[in-house]
């Protein structure tokens, strides 16, 4: 892995790790978001994760900065797991809340049950957060689930809808419009200004999928006003 | 304390300060005034904190009543502001009377002026911030991320001028340190990574040809309509996309991304522009025409703090 240092802006240089997306690049872009707290301290105004990038936003000359970051970058290992937190997102998978389940088993050929068990089945690694407050990119699912995003994005999806496009998946923290195909719909908040760093989840974060029923849905405080169908 | 009541308001009046930062990595916007210039004048001909809240007003259509006797101050666009029919110049500092009622009606020069109160306006911080972002439903007021609207009353944080930090011995801004609102701005644009991935002609035409702003414009971001430019390089992966972003989808018709622009995206950059560029670029109307200047990341830096110590 040779880091490239890229001008983007006045105050920014982009730190570019790797060329494509893979899960194994997660633990590195933790490990150089870390150092390059560190060694930025308070000279650092804002530092944006990605799949293969970190974007250092600082408040100093532009060949201080670059020097701290190549210092930073210096001798860098991958996390070594421990840096990032699991958590487990209980998803209510049904055809109401989540129009697309049926339309991925047609396309996969699995049963809804199957592309359920499938979606739950491995740990997915949050990339990046965008789009929106708290909005995780997470993947990569199971090829058979890979679904292009709706021709016609919704104008209005729900707080707490999961869904795929291409081979990532997401939950929507709050409404929005979207054009992911929806599955199911998480009771849990996923971004919250009372909480303690805001966003449940974090870049680094890995996240398992729990298939949990209508009861124990609304029990934990999910709301499950149907989701039109269409835009 | 000073109170004002608001008269008249649209979509485009919002309170805006610095902006939201250390938070991006949550997928959380920057907000903030666009034209920040403007906005720390207005809070320096109070003594305020340069970043103290404003009221961001674009193209007019806003009024304010003072339930009590306040000092105020105007700086960027000239909106046609009066009080009780009297002119008020922009870039100065002027005292409504209680019961006074002073109405920013159309744009004569520029697009967005910024209205400060001794002590700035007070606002619920959300994330370090009262800058208003209604997509994210964060800032404003009352936190929620609402423009402000007609019924609503406006708290300034000091009880009159002088009382919180001595206003400036000025009453004005000093004619030498206005901003110029060009007919025809060129915007510094700080040369990004993907430059050399355009075609020769479109990188030509990037620097020497007219662009003009579409009326697709709000505080994400403004496409510009001209020669359509040629990114030749490989698909992008998302990545952070820095204020000021020159991007290019593959329609070829550039967009500078602004304060409330989404955290990452994944279309090829020229570059950004300079935070002094996009300051301008606050004040230009759609119809109007820019150019962009090539400059490097060192001397922009070097321009950027030469312009910050005019405020001491």
């Amino acid at each position: 892995m040779t880091p490239r240092i890229e001008v983007v802006a006045v105050d920014s240089l982009m730190v570019r790790l790797f060329d494509a997306i893979d899960e194994g690049n997660m633990p590195w872009i933790l490990a150089a978001s870390q150092r390059l707290r560190d060694v930025f301290g308070q000279q650092l105004i804002d530092l944006v994760p990605s799949y293969t990038t970190l974007m250092v936003q600082f408040d100093l000359a532009p060949g201080e900065a670059r020097r701290r970051i190549l210092h930073a970058l210096e001798g860098l290992r991958p996390d070594d797991g421990k840096a990032g937190r699991r958590h487990e997102i209980p998803v209510w998978y049904h055809a109401s809340v989540g129009p697309e389940l049926p339309v991925l088993a047609a396309r996969s050929g699995l049963s809804e049950a199957e592309v359920i068990d499938v979606h739950c089945g491995r740990d997915y690694p949050v990339f990046a957060l965008g789009f929106a407050p708290g909005f995780g990119f997470m993947g990569l699912v199971d090829e058979r689930l890979a679904t292009p995003r709706l021709s016609t994005p919704r104008k209005r999806v729900a707080a707490g809808s999961v869904g795929i496009a291409e081979r990532q998946t997401a939950a929507y923290p709050a409404v929005s419009p979207g054009g992911w195909n929806l599955i199911g719909r998480t009771p849990v908040r996923l971004f919250d200004r009372e909480r303690e760093g805001y966003s449940l989840l974090q870049p680094g974060d890995r996240v398992r999928f729990v298939s949990v029923g209508h009861a124990e849905f609304i029990n934990l405080g999910g709301d499950d006003s149907p989701q039109e169908a269409q835009a | 304390m000073s109170q004002l009541r608001i008269e008249a308001s649209t979509a485009l009046c919002q309170l805006q300060d610095g902006g939201r930062f250390g938070v991006r990595h949550l997928g959380v916007t920057q907000g903030g005034a666009l034209d920040w210039v403007a906005m720390r004048w207005a809070n320096w001909l109070l003594g305020n904190a340069l970043d103290s809240a404003v009221v961001e007003i674009a193209l007019g259509g806003f009024s304010v009543v003072a339930e009590e006797d306040c000092m105020l101050a105007l700086a960027g666009a000239d909106l046609d502001a009066q009080v009780d029919g009297q002119a008020v110049a922009p870039w100065t500092r002027f005292n409504l009377g209680k019961g006074q009622q002073l109405t920013l009606r159309q744009p004569r020069q520029g697009v967005r002026a910024y209205l400060a109160a001794p002590g700035g306006f007070q606002g619920e911080a959300v994330l370090g911030s009262c800058s208003t972002v209604v997509r994210e439903e964060l800032g404003g007021v009352d936190g929620q991320g609402r423009a402000l609207v007609k019924g609503e009353v406006l708290h300034a944080a000091g009880a009159i001028a002088g009382q919180v930090g001595a206003p400036n011995r000025r009453s004005h801004v000093p004619e030498t340190l206005r901003p110029v609102y060009a007919d025809k701005p060129v915007l510094d644009l700080v040369m990004g990574a993907q430059i050399g991935d355009f075609s020769g002609t479109s990188l030509f035409e990037a620097f020497n040809r007219d662009w003009t702003l579409d009326s697709r414009a709000d505080r994400m971001g403004i496409r510009l309509l001209g020669p359509q430019l040629m990114y030749q390089g490989a698909p992008m992966i998302s990545e952070g996309i820095p204020l000021g972003a020159v991007q290019v989808p593959p329609d070829g018709q550039p967009i500078v991304l602004l304060n409330d622009r989404q955290t990452i995206g994944g279309y090829p950059r020229l570059g950004a522009l300079t935070p002094l560029a996009l300051a301008q670029l606050a004040q230009c109307m759609p119809g109007a025409t820019i150019r962009f200047r090539a400059v490097v990341q060192d001397e922009a830096w070097r321009e950027q703090q030469a312009c910050l110590r005019c405020w001491g």
